[in-house]
């Protein structure tokens, strides 16, 4: 048993630190977040394909480093300590894991050498529209090998090369890979909450199409794609979570107020344990979600979910608190607390909000038959 | 990254997993008994012999001493085994959780080799009389003072409250005040006490969920050995920390029933919102996934720092995050039971208790464990000031000899 990374994940996890604490400060995140042409930057991006972070848990055979998951795992904690503005996690997380989780022998062949080397932007077209979108009741329709529709909103959706679509073919709900090249596809770029990702309307118009995974299966492949990313935006969110309490911490121990510093004030001093209380739940159980996702362990849907659910209540407690560590200059634009609170809001939402994967946990320990085993028998002490 | 046993683990596993198969049986009586303090005694006694004889005891404990020689993973998956019996005894916890780690660090060999085995075996249960009346967050503010004598021996007079089983201990480690001339950590000394020596009274405080599990404790002059004492002279705040760090760690479980209890009972009481269980209610299942992900993400934690451990490394005091949540995690488990149970949740006859009665337990003892071994707030600033390194606040009392400082109730 281990429960931690191991001496060569930890060395590429700090190779990584280091590169982005150079290559990616909040000044390179910054610029496009201010900037409404710039949808993501591509030095960044071309470096980090260069290095082969798109590879790392992706097969040799494919192009890719072929290493465990946990490598990914580690790398996404300093992707999202630096509010990193690529569309990484849509590629790799994303568009990659799906790739290997369903995709055929010639998909895999096609797609991901390209993936590995930066060429290809992946991005997940599920939403159409206000609230929560079933997949039992989608409107984007797929015939005869075309889909036809509009998803709202996608993120990357105005800068990916191909997409997943959530459709509904003649055999049900399915999910589809669209080379977003084709004729048919139209996009209008959308404003985010989170500027420093892309974010953008596609429409479809009998645009060609293939199946990805087995047709009517929807449901469950797309799951099983969401729980696979789940578990590598629980690190994302880790990172975040972990910088707040690092840049609020920096500041408390700058700021006077009624003569001393105010990190010696109680009241911010608990709200310091309670980031690190919810950040360290969130990590442990995103390292549970990164067991299950490099063994394939049947238990990852609740794995998955409670990754998520830590992950997503860390971060953005974590962001709300630094900015009201930060005080008035907490709300100004110059201060980084904004681009946390706006990032972890994007990851909040990006997979599906909290009350959804609070359902499919329950759901998951149901199946699990958790209710027949826990036995209450009135005498623990 | 391995949640998984490797082979020696397995095969500890399956080893512990055919011991509690055969012996196990003792818990029988206990379930068929009705809730019965003193039958409980007595099987928590003859559970911790046997499993003193199998050296599965104080598993990672050296074998000179009682122990296994064994390692805090097996300690671990040896615990994960029995609680799946459903019974957990409290009464050795404190002597081998925290007093006799204080003991083994601080006390000569002839010492350890008579106080150490039997507090293993069962035979002896052990209390921690550290708070005071006036005392017990600021665990270093204690009145007792222990006066040397002329033979060397100690005069130990003072007060202690909220001793857990001291009523049923026969030892004890205790804080005393030395020298009340320098600021108050400075002139603290520890002992260890055997609980009939003359001098000591012990009388039952009747807490608040009506049960007397704690006590106050008063000295009269009682004679102590210098050999008693752990540590040197007026560094008793040194061995008092040891004894805390361990205490916050031995807290860090959950104790009693959890999100899976809760969910199962949600699945047998009928919904107030239209048809179906409890369960089937959008807000419950809410509520159930995220206690849920702490009471995981807890056990997960709980494993990291075994693996920091198992690396050479020390636990430190990250571990006061397991009790700070654990705490109110029971709390808020229990009260969403009996939220759920209704009108049914207030009542508390031991007729009816069955499956209700452990959430009822934990109704009060959730609002005991947020207070002992450190409230909320103390173990926050814990996390805050020696995790986190954040500064400390001001002490008023840090340069003042102890006499002078104000003292209120
Ligand atoms: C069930 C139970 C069993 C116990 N068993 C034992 C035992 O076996 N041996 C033993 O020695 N003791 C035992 N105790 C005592 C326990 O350790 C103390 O009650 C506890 O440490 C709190 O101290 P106090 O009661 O004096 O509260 P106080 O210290 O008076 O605290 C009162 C309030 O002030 C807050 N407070 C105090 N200091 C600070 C601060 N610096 N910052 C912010 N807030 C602060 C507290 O959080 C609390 O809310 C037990 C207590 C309980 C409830």
């Amino acid at each position: 048993m281990n429960f931690d990374y191991s001496e060569e994940q930890i060395f590429l996890k700090d190779q990584v630190r280091t590169f982005l604490e150079t290559e990616c400060t909040s000044s390179v995140t910054r610029s496009v977040l201010e900037d409404k042409h710039t949808p993501y930057d591509e030095a960044l991006w071309r470096s980090v394909s260069e290095m082969g972070w798109m590879g790392v848990a992706v097969p040799e055979s494919y192009g890719g480093l072929g290493l465990d998951h946990v490598y990914l795992c580690a790398i996404a904690e300093e992707l999202g300590r630096v509010i990193a503005p690529i569309p990484f996690s849509s590629t790799v997380y994303i568009l990659a894991e799906a790739l290997m989780l369903t995709g055929t022998e010639d998909q895999k062949r096609r797609i991901l050498p390209r993936l590995v080397s930066g060429e290809i932007v992946g991005c997940l077209a599920t939403s159409e529209g206000r609230g929560y979108t079933s997949i039992n009741s989608l409107s984007v329709r797929a015939e005869g090998g075309f889909v036809t529709g509009e998803k709202i909103p996608v993120v990357d959706g105005g800068i990916a090369t191909h997409a997943i679509v959530s459709v509904r073919s003649e055999k049900g709900p399915s999910l589809y890979l669209v080379d977003l090249s084709a004729d048919g596809v139209k996009r209008e770029e959308l404003d985010s909450i989170d500027p420093t990702r892309n974010l953008a309307k596609v429409i479809f118009n009998r645009v060609p199409g293939e199946a990805l995974g087995e047709e009517g299966k929807g449901e469950e492949l797309l799951a099983g794609v969401q729980n696979r990313a789940a578990v590598l935006f629980s690190f994302e969110q880790i990172g975040g979570s972990e910088r707040c309490l690092d840049i609020a911490k920096d500041y408390a121990m700058n700021r006077y107020a009624f003569g001393q510093i105010v990190s010696k004030y109680q009241a911010i001093k608990h709200k310091f344990a309670d980031m690190y209380v919810k950040k360290e739940i969130a990590r442990s159980n995103a390292y549970y979600g990164a067991w299950a996702l490099s063994t394939n362990a049947d238990v990852l849907p609740e794995a998955a979910a409670s990754a998520r659910i830590a992950g997503c209540l860390s971060y953005e407690f974590s962001a709300q608190e630094n900015l009201q560590i930060h005080g008035g200059m907490g709300f100004t634009w110059e201060t980084d607390c904004h681009l946390h609170l706006r990032r972890a809001r994007q990851l909040g939402l990006v997979l599906g909000g909290l009350p959804i994967w609070r359902e499919r946990l329950v759901r998951a320990l149901e199946e699990r038959g958790v209710v027949q085993k826990g036995e209450n028998n009135g005498l623990s002490r | 990254m391995d949640f998984r046993d490797n082979a020696q683990e397995a095969e500890f596993r399956k080893n512990t997993r055919d011991w509690l198969a055969v012996h196990g049986s003792i818990f029988t009586e206990l379930k068929l008994a009705k809730y019965d303090r003193e039958k409980e005694l007595e099987i928590a006694k003859r559970w911790q012999a046997a499993k003193a004889e199998a050296g599965y005891a104080c598993i990672a404990w050296p074998v000179e001493w009682g122990g296994r020689g064994g390692t805090a993973m097996e300690q671990t998956i040896f615990s994960e085994e029995e609680e799946k019996l459903g019974v957990r005894f409290q009464y050795f916890s404190i002597g081998l959780g925290m007093c006799l780690p204080t003991v083994i660090a601080f006390s000569d060999k002839e010492t350890k080799s008579r106080l150490v085995p039997p507090a293993v075996r069962g035979d002896t249960i052990w209390c921690q009389l550290f708070s005071e009346p006036a005392a017990g967050s600021d665990v270093a503010g204690i009145r007792t003072r222990a006066i040397e004598t002329e033979d060397g021996s100690w005069l130990l007079s003072g007060q202690k409250v909220w001793t857990s089983y001291a009523h049923q201990s026969d030892y004890g480690i205790v804080l005393a005040r030395t020298n009340p001339d320098v600021p108050k950590h400075k002139g603290l000394t520890m002992f260890w006490l055997d609980m009939k020596s003359p001098g000591i009274e012990v009388r039952p405080i009747h807490m608040a969920s009506g049960e007397s599990d704690f006590n106050e404790v008063f000295f009269t002059d009682v004679r102590v050995k210098d050999s008693q004492r752990l540590g040197e002279v007026n560094q008793g705040w040194k061995t008092a920390l040891l004894t805390l760090d361990n205490e916050r760690l031995s807290f860090g479980g959950a104790e009693g029933p959890d999100w899976e209890e809760l969910m199962s009972l949600a699945a047998t009481l009928p919904s107030g919102m239209g048809g179906g269980s409890v369960l089937k209610e959008g807000g419950f299942r809410d509520k159930l996934a995220d206690f849920y992900v702490l009471s995981e993400g807890l056990k997960y934690t709980r494993l990291r720092s075994l693996t920091t451990l198992s690396r050479g490394q020390t636990p430190g005091p990250e571990n006061s995050v397991g009790k700070l949540i654990s705490a109110t995690q029971m709390q808020r488990v229990a009260n969403e039971a009996l939220e759920r149970l209704d009108q049914y949740g207030i009542l508390a006859d031991e007729d009816f208790l069955s499956d209700v009665g452990a959430f009822q337990r934990n109704f009060y003892w959730g609002a005991a464990m947020r207070i002992a071994g450190g409230t909320d707030e103390i173990l926050r600033n814990i996390i805050a000031e020696r995790v986190l390194g954040l500064p400390r606040e001001h002490r008023l009392d840090a340069e003042v000899a102890f006499k002078d400082l104000p003292k209120g109730i």
